[in-house]
């Protein structure tokens, strides 16, 4: 028992260290990040995070993210819905390779499809702006909403909507009334994972923007300066990239533990 | 109001489901589909449902062609073998869900809503969701679902299979009272032999999509047209005993012979099959008339108070059901006897020859 509890602690401890030190260095002075080691900052600062909240071209690029993540998070489960549906209840000419060929979609490493989306939305005026990355990451996330919402789609018994159409429901009220609430925990997991996966991804982000898209993880690289590296809000814009996805992995923390157990995740 | 169904036909993947069906109910009247699992009950229902399309054939409401209308503007309820409920919504909705989807008044919804679980003694479960039930009171939410929505069809699959025993019996004796007063067509499907006595009304025999034979379920079990459609209407399974009918004697295949006597020396000469349920085959010889045979004991099964017993002629097999405790050893010889009154014969094409002389009062296998 005592034991466990240990091994439990220290690898606690090795998760939590580079958070930590993350979080220590968003709250120390440049001097004395490159200065000698301080387990935690002798002299607080929350200038980091005061220009963070103050410059615009710092905050705009949280903006930003958040835009293109919730819009294509959005556009992602919208798609996947009635393309899931139809994948989990109808039969039709190849429906089992279009379904691997959707999944076979995302191994293709983003990095190839920079440069067509580049010159795509060039060509017709996207680039640059937020839909241009929305869109983009749809090509990887609709098709993981497809697969997981198929799963729990299929866990639905077809009985249930047969007795919606012998009640006289029409389809979109049986969606909307009967089914979307059935599979809300699947939605929940779809949504989560596009969410991640938009947050995170880096290189078609900074790829298909310039300047007033910018997303904070592109922002992030301008800090290598003639003058330096700024350490301190380098970390504290790091600080504040974590947070958004800790919040929502707290708010769907429960459908993702009924996501694993039922469905495809 | 008549539903008519015309050579209806439907096969998925070459394998044909059903297989030229007519078969005509009335208003008000109650219909048994008894047949194996396989045997196309499902498949039929779904027909008269309207949630799959027959390739060929009809089905008509009032002589009117229906073959083609979508599910939702019929007026029909279905009751599956699971229970098939709204589980986010509370049972209350569940109920009132298609009276909703009718654009009924409030107050009307509300009255019937509680009759109905007053009838299904669901009224103190109504605010509670359908998994926080047990599975007969699931199944009672989704009968009083296909009751308050009053259709003219009522289409219920194997409604019991999956209550236990206790609940099985309680509301296979409500199910009929309660939809007898609607004036729907009540269509039910059952594998169990028994549970098509109970309900009474009219039986439809299936086997392997066809129908064999329809009519009161009385006639259908005590003159069945053919051999298939008495084994399909006999559990435990009909006994069969065949071989070539030769004036007063009947040859088995192992070239043995039985004397035959009464009338039955009087059917044709030819291949025979004499046939008997398995309650009137007896270790005891009784008054009347019977047919003895030296059988081998392959074993007993004994539930309660009546005891399955398995014997062999030869090659083969019967089924015999004794009332009281026989415990008797494998391999013992004896001698059990099959009442002459209670014998079918059928031909070599399975069609009936002669229909046993019981008494009025049959029991009930």
């Amino acid at each position: 028992m005592k034991s466990s509890r240990i091994v439990l602690l220290v690898y606690i401890v090795f998760l939590m260290l580079p958070i930590y030190w993350l979080v220590n260095m968003s709250l120390k002075t440049n001097s004395e990040i490159t200065g000698p080691l301080t387990l935690w900052p002798t002299q607080i600062t929350f200038q980091n995070y005061v220009k963070i909240f103050t410059d615009s071209s710092w905050y705009m690029g949280y903006v930003n993210a958040v835009l293109y993540v919730l819009i294509n998070t959005v556009i992602s489960v919208v798609l996947a819905l009635p393309a899931a549906y139809a994948f989990s209840r109808y039969r039709f000419v190849g429906d089992k390779h279009l379904f691997f060929w959707l999944l076979s979609n995302r191994m293709a490493p983003a990095a190839v499809f920079a440069l067509p989306f580049f010159n795509l939305y060039q060509a017709v005026g996207l680039f640059d702006t937020v839909w241009a990355v929305a869109l983009a990451h749809c090509l990887f996330n609709v098709p993981l909403a497809v697969w997981i919402l198929e799963g729990f789609i299929s866990g639905v018994p077809r009985e249930i909507d047969e007795t919606a159409s012998i009640d006289g429901y029409s389809f979109p009220r049986f969606f909307g009334r009967i089914f979307i609430p059935l599979i809300a925990n699947g939605i929940g997991v779809a949504a989560f994972f596009c969410f991640m996966f938009s947050w995170v991804e880096l290189l078609l982000a900074r790829t298909l923007t310039a300047t007033n898209a910018k997303p904070i993880s592109a922002i992030m690289t301008r800090t290598v300066s003639a003058a330096g590296m700024d350490w301190g809000l380098l970390a504290a814009a790091g600080v504040l990239t974590i947070i958004p996805g800790a919040v929502v992995i707290w708010f769907v923390r429960n459908y993702i533990a009924k996501g694993f157990a039922l469905g495809r995740v | 109001m008549t539903l008519s169904l015309e050579a209806v036909t439907r096969s998925v993947a070459d394998e044909i489901h059903v297989d030229h069906v007519s078969l005509t109910f009335i208003r008000g009247s109650l219909n048994v589909l008894l047949g194996p699992t396989l045997s196309g009950k499902t498949s039929l229902m779904r027909i008269m449902a309207g949630l799959d399309m027959p390739d060929r054939g009809q089905i008509k409401f009032d002589g009117k062609d229906t073959t083609e209308l979508p599910v939702g503007k019929r007026n029909i309820a279905m009751v599956y073998q699971q229970f098939i409920n709204y589980p986010t919504l509370s049972v209350y909705e569940n109920i009132a869900s298609p009276l909703r989807v009718a654009g009924i008044k409030r107050e009307e919804i509300d009255r019937r809503v509680k009759e109905a679980a007053q009838l299904l003694r669901l009224t103190s479960m109504l605010d509670r969701t359908p998994l926080q039930l047990s599975g007969g009171q699931q199944q009672r939410t989704a009968i009083a679902r296909a009751l308050v929505k009053r259709a003219d069809l009522v289409l219920m699959d194997e409604p019991l299979a999956n209550l236990d025993f206790k609940l099985r019996e309680e509301l296979r004796e409500e199910l009929p009272r309660i939809f007898s007063s609607s004036g729907a067509i009540f269509v039910y499907a059952t594998t169990e032999p028994s549970e098509a006595l109970l309900l009474g009304g009219n039986t439809a025999t299936l086997w392997q999509g066809r129908v064999t034979q329809f009519g009161p379920t009385p006639t259908v079990y005590r003159r069945p047209k053919d051999l298939i459609t008495a084994q399909v209407f006999s559990d435990p399974p009909l006994n069969l005993l065949s071989g070539i009918k030769q004036n007063d004697q009947l040859v088995l295949n192992g070239a043995e012979t039985l004397q035959l006597f009464d009338d039955l020396t009087s059917l044709p000469d030819g291949p025979t099959t004499l046939a008997f349920r398995a309650h009137h085959m007896s270790l005891h010889l009784s008054g009347s008339a019977s047919l003895t045979l030296q059988v081998v004991v392959g074993g007993s099964e004994i539930s309660g108070s009546e005891s399955f017993v398995h014997v062999a002629l030869g090659k083969t097999k019967f089924v015999l059901l004794e009332q009281g405790v026989h415990r008797i050893d494998a391999g013992t010889r004896l001698d059990v006897h099959v009442a002459i009154d209670h014998i079918f014969a059928f031909d070599a094409a399975g069609l009936l020859l002669r229909t046993p002389k019981m008494e009025f009062k049959e029991a009930l296998a």
